[in-house]
């Protein structure tokens, strides 16, 4: 029984900020609905959060199709939150998933528009390949300039979403337009769609995000590329010491992120809306921000607060029609995680929990050391 | 060898274009500078005191919407006038209690200052996203309309050489006309006065001016708030002197662009304006040239260049100069870290 | 002198830092009007901690502070600046890029209608006292265009400006020029002069002589000893502030040297701030000896064991192991010849404090095997990194609860012993250690110090980088002295005497 015990305390001591902090942000948010209510032509109405979150909960799992398009929304979250994540192990920031995620996109559906007629072993690796370059290559750009020059990549990668919406705009009106169509978009992508299973809309990207997850944890965790990048980010000047290379590190993980959210991109392109237009937007930026943050960089812990974001993004329309409580509520609960999580102090405040350093200096006494049992002479 | 004659040609037309041009374009270039001066402005006060905001685009763009919300709600009852003005009021307290926010989670929380930031922004988007849809489209109504802009008599604005200049600083609305004498009093005030002064200490190194018994944690709440309350008038420009409509996101980078005109002009407030008036240019050259076309050879050039060029250039700008510049222009030596007082935890 | 009235009494100031180290013990200081007090004492005796407690920085667990005989209380800067008491940092708390008139005005601001800075009458104020002092002064000049002597009497000029009657130095002479020594020694007398009393915080025995007119020494935290230069001598001073016993008894065992392990030549190099830090270093060290380098902090110490490591570059010289050329060799590479470090800042460069004990034990090998092998070499080796692990901490006394444990958990001294696990392996031809025992406890000092002499009679060449002298000497089979980023001095460890080398270091010369 102990082990179990001690099992679910270890779970609670790395889960308990990051649930709170959820569940703090969602009284908030609460307070924000029904505070706004008193504007809207319906009047105060203090029990709307709970309606809402009703429905919220609703339209994320309280049907079949709800909980297909929870996992749907939640497979390029978990790519995006891995991007993050990655990132945040060097000790970078990737805001520019978002750019990312829309030229691997494009990638995907400009190469899947080409295939479509090709059999779908070829067209869709392709396909994916396309994005994942793409993305790639948005992640390398920030990732090299800041390893060189020391640029920012908070800025440059900001920079680069803007540009990239432009770089796209201008390459489906005026490079690569589909004939045939009455606004600018991308060609059919045919056999280069990602194959469904198990029905509804669950297309192949969900299991390939799920196992991107054990990918970059074993990554992470068992190889020396892994280790560098972490040791990179707990401490550059150790990672030099010990023979490192923070410049090449640096790149290389930029790049990588880059290339996760190219995958995210693709994911989406090819399993869900089928062609790039102009004016394609994605919440996916922001939201793996969110999702790395909360899942405190672990992938295991990313997978689960992808699902979790995913339910938010698939069961806001149902809360918005039935409620009239805007979808943008989530982008608020999703900020108000984020400051609880950088400022968890309130959420220890708030639930009255310990920091952990209070365990460590626990362990402390157990290692006092009297240094003379190995030479023999005992201490003086 | 013919190529490089028709090169020069082009340059030198290019040349000549600029300068018929440039009267024109001189009133554009300071009306699309003014919300990345004053957010530039921003980034200086905080920075020079050792404090990063990066929030500054979710900043303005909240102040914009409110701005705007409070000439949308109020303008019927009270006037458009009035309204306006009140609007612009509340856009800077907006900025100032958003200030507010962020100096506590960086100065007293010591909170990760570009996690705060990205906080902000993302927060921005949200809160402005949900009440624009909350209250403002549904109601279908429009807003408080634009502040109307001043109008130099013709005869000062048809002097030789300096009419041009006047034209462009003067003939403008209430916000963008203030930002020169803005620039010019935060010049003043960061290097000769004794609230600059103790900015500047503060900033470079926090640890000196505690030894004398400056307060570094008040100081720099004070310079947040007042940078962010900038901000803030960025934001009410935005809405209540360009284009009189909200719309999400309307701020587009702004706030990003003003971070590299702040690190253009080496946190100074005139090299900062010198930064956003750059920026400015180049938007504005964008639209010029479609708007006056060029003749001739120059004219095909020009309208070669797919339109996203020039869209594109000011966030390409940005991302060249922090590339090129920021490693040799040095920001104040206590920027971004959070300042502890020794001895009490 | 006769006897003034005190200014200043400091009674049973004891401190003891969170860490356990106890800076001060019951201290006792008596300064009088008018008076040049000096307070002596080695690196870590406890003199720094008592002027910061002086200065508000610090508050003291007991004790009481009189000033002309009232007793007050200090609790910050701002307190201590009001009472008359103006502090002269170690490092400067000067701002690099404000002019010197700013600087001094700095909290203190003159000025017109409530904000306008009024530097004019500033500058003018600084003029006139430093023409007093003796000095001049350019008030508009910036600070980092000053030279460290001119930026040093601006620090002065600071507390001047506040009114200090008394006036604490911390080091003032360490980063000064013999020529600008003498110059702000004229400095003291001329502030004796108007009446203003100015304790000095040093460990160099000559100066101390040369100026004050009483000095005080510490050992450890404790008072031992109050002199007048004109009843005492350098070798008496030398002898309290060091101190007779010494605490570690270690048998060194002959040493048998063999071929040369490491040769340096003419090896020059800047610091992190420009300056040069190395002037054409020369040193050698065979295996199967520990050659040790003495040396006041700061004399090139740090640049030395950087160029070594690979962290630094040199500007010039050469660096050559075995005979092979490491001048520009990579750390991987240099590790690959055998060579080993254990550097100073072990929490900046040693240790991950975030990772557990076997992947710190494992940091430098990481990427070779057995630590890592299959698929390209990638793939982390964990049962191998684990068996290292405990085998290391066996050998080594590492004392933590498994091998999970992270190095953050650690004492200071285990955390050390895990360095030196993981440095002192069996093959190491070349083993450098900077600091190797700072902040230790005794038992983890005498673990070390027989692991280093271990692996020396194992045939590995041992340099040893310490500011501690004590040290030095005992470890040591031959005793370098450097100065000035140049070695001034060499002795086989029977001809090494403290005092010499105590000059030595702390003036260049062989001589007084």
């Amino acid at each position: 029984m102990t082990r179990v015990r001690t099992f679910a305390r270890q779970i609670w001591q790395v889960a308990s900020i990051p649930l709170l902090a959820i569940v703090l942000a969602f009284i908030v948010a609460a307070v924000v609905i029904v505070v706004s209510s008193v504007f809207t032509s319906s009047g105060f109405e203090p029990l709307l959060p709970l309606a809402a979150y009703g429905s919220l909960l609703a339209g994320a799992f309280g049907s079949g199709t709800g909980i297909a398009n929870t996992l749907v929304a939640a497979a390029p979250l978990i790519l995006g939150g891995l991007a993050v994540g990655l990132g945040f192990k060097a000790g970078l920031f990737n805001i520019g998933v978002a750019g990312q995620f829309l030229v691997g996109a494009f990638g995907a559906a400009v190469v899947g528009a080409r295939l479509a007629d090709a059999p779908a072993a070829v067209a869709v690796p392709l396909a994916m390949v396309a994005g994942a370059l793409g993305g790639a290559a948005f992640g390398f750009i920030p990732g090299f300039l800041k390893a060189r020059t020391g640029a920012h990549e908070v800025v440059t990668t900001i920079m680069l979403n803007n540009a990239a919406v432009l770089l796209l705009t201008w390459a489906v009106n005026d490079l690569v337009r589909a004939p045939g169509f009455s606004f600018p978009r991308t060609g059919e992508i045919g056999n280069s769609a990602l194959p469904v299973l198990l029905g509804r809309n669950l297309h192949l990207g969900i299991p390939l995000a799920v196992l991107t997850v054990f990918v970059v944890r074993w990554l992470l965790e068992r190889t020396t590329i892994g280790f560098e990048i972490r040791t990179v980010g707990q401490n550059p000047n150790a990672a030099r010491y010990a023979g490192m290379r923070p410049i090449f590190i640096i790149a290389l993980t930029m790049t990588l992120s880059g290339l996760l959210a190219g995958v995210a991109g693709a994911i989406q392109m090819l399993g869900v809306i089928g062609f790039y237009a102009p004016g394609i937007t994605a919440s996916v930026g922001f939201d793996s921000i969110a999702v790395a943050l909360l899942g405190r960089s672990n992938p295991i812990g990313i997978l689960f607060a992808a699902i979790l974001f995913g339910a938010f993004r698939a069961g806001a329309p149902l809360m918005q029609i039935e409620t009239s409580v805007p979808i943008e509520v989530i982008d608020i609960i999703q900020a108000l995680v984020i400051l609880f999580l950088a400022a968890d102090l309130i959420v220890r405040r708030v639930f009255r929990i310990r920091a952990p350093k209070v365990e460590l200096t626990e362990l402390k006494t157990v290692t006092q050391s009297w240094g003379g049992a190995a030479s023999g002479t005992p201490p003086p | 060898m013919e190529w490089l004659g028709t090169f020069l040609r082009l340059i030198w037309e290019l040349a000549v274009y600029l300068v018929t041009v440039l009267p024109d374009m001189l009133p554009i270039i300071l009306f699309l500078a003014t919300p990345l001066a004053l957010g530039a402005l921003c980034g200086v006060i905080g920075e020079r005191s050792g404090v990063v905001n990066i929030g500054i685009e979710g900043i303005m763009l909240t102040a914009a919407f409110f701005g705007y919300l409070t000439g949308f709600a109020l303008h019927n009852a009270i006037g458009s006038g009035p309204s306006l003005a009140l609007g612009i009021v509340v856009s800077v307290f907006v900025g100032a209690l958003l200030g507010l926010v962020h100096a506590w989670l960086t100065v007293s929380v010591r909170a990760d200052q570009i996690i705060a930031g990205t906080m902000m922004n993302i927060a921005a988007f949200g809160v402005t996203g949900y009440l624009n849809r909350l209250i403002i489209t549904p109601s279908g109504l429009g807003g408080a309309g634009v502040i109307t802009p001043f109008h130099l008599p013709d005869g000062v604005a048809n002097l030789p050489l300096v009419g041009p200049i006047l034209v462009m600083f003067f003939d403008q609305g209430p916000i963008a006309m203030s930002v020169l004498f803005i620039v010019i009093a935060l010049q003043i005030a960061l290097f000769r006065t004794k609230w600059g002064l103790r900015t500047r200490a503060v900033g470079e190194h926090p640890k000196a001016a505690d030894t004398v018994g400056i307060d570094v944690y008040r100081q720099r709440y004070q310079n947040v708030i007042f940078g962010c309350a900038l901000a803030g008038l960025a934001g009410a420009f935005l809405t209540l002197e360009s284009t009189g409509s909200f719309q999400n996101g309307m701020t587009g980078g702004r706030g990003f662009i003003a971070l590299a005109a702040m690190i253009f002009g080496r946190w100074t407030p005139i090299g900062a304006f010198g930064g956003a008036l750059l920026f400015g240019t180049a938007t504005a050259l964008g639209v010029v040239i479609n708007v006056r076309v060029p003749e001739g050879d120059l004219g095909t050039v020009l309208k070669s260049i797919p339109t996203f060029w020039y869209a594109a250039l000011p966030y390409l700008m940005t991302i060249v100069i922090l590339a090129g510049v920021v490693g040799r222009s040095t920001p104040p030596a206590a920027d971004g870290v959070p300042y502890v007082k020794e001895g009490k935890s | 002198m006769g006897d003034q009235p005190s200014v200043l009494e400091m009674r049973g100031i004891t401190k003891r830092f969170p860490t356990g180290t106890l800076a001060n013990d019951a201290i006792d200081l008596d300064v009088r009007r008018g008076e040049i007090h000096a307070l002596l004492g080695e690196n870590g005796a406890g003199k720094s901690t008592l002027m910061n407690i002086l200065y508000g920085l610090v508050p003291p667990d007991a004790g009481e502070i009189l000033i002309d005989g009232q007793p007050v209380t200090i609790r910050d800067p701002a307190d201590a600046i009001a009472r008359g008491i103006g502090m002269v940092h170690q490092h400067f708390m000067l701002v690099p890029v404000l002019s010197v008139a700013e600087n001094v005005v700095l909290g203190n601001e003159i000025v017109r209608a409530g904000q306008l800075l009024d530097l004019g009458e500033a500058a003018q104020r600084i003029k006139l006292f430093a023409e007093k002092l003796g000095f001049d002064v350019d008030p508009f000049s910036r600070i980092d265009q000053l030279s460290v002597g001119q930026q040093q009497r601006v620090e002065i000029l600071k507390a001047i400006y506040r009114n200090a009657r008394i006036l604490v130095l911390d080091e003032p002479t360490a980063v000064l020029t013999p020529q600008e020594t003498r110059e702000i020694f004229e400095v003291f007398r001329r502030l004796r002069s108007e009446g203003a009393s100015v304790i000095f915080i040093s460990h160099k025995l000559d100066e101390v002589l040369a100026i004050a007119d009483r000095i005080t020494v510490i050992r450890r935290g404790k008072v031992v000893g109050s002199r007048r230069p004109t009843e005492t001598n350098e070798n008496e001073l030398a002898e309290l502030m060091v101190g007779r016993a010494v605490n570690l008894r270690v048998d060194r065992g002959r040493s048998h040297p063999g071929e040369i392990a490491l040769e340096v030549a003419g090896l020059r190099a800047k610091d992190d701030r420009g300056h040069e830090a190395l002037r054409g270093l020369d040193l050698v060290v065979r295996a199967g000896e520990i050659v040790g380098i003495a040396g006041v902090a700061g004399n090139g110490q740090d640049e030395i064991v950087e160029s070594l490591m690979g962290l630094r570059r040199p500007t010039a010289g050469t660096i050559r192991m075995a005979g092979h050329d490491l001048t520009r060799a990579t750390v991987d590479q240099r590790r690959d010849r055998g060579m080993s470090f254990v550097p100073a800042d072990r929490h900046r460069f040693g240790l991950v404090l975030t990772y557990p004990i076997d992947d710190n034990l494992a940091l430098t090998r990481y990427a070779d095997p057995p630590f890592a092998g299959g698929f390209a070499g990638i793939v982390r080796n964990f049962r191998a990194i684990a068996a290292n692990a405990v085998r290391l901490m066996k050998e080594f006394d590492i004392r933590a609860s498994g091998p999970k444990a992270l190095a953050a958990t650690l004492s200071g001294g285990n955390q050390q012993k895990v360095i030196v696990a993981r440095e002192f392996g069996q093959e190491v031809k070349l083993l450098v250690l900077d600091q190797p025992t700072r902040g230790l406890d005794v038992g983890s000092i005498e673990f070390i110090h027989k692991q280093v002499i271990a692996r020396r009679d194992h045939g590995a060449a041992v340099l040893l980088v310490s500011a501690e002298l004590d040290e030095v000497l005992e470890l040591s089979d031959r005793v370098l002295v450097v100065f000035r980023g140049n070695i001034v001095g060499s002795f086989a460890a029977e001809e090494a005497q403290r005092e010499k080398i105590g000059l030595l270091m702390a003036t260049g010369a062989a001589r007084a």
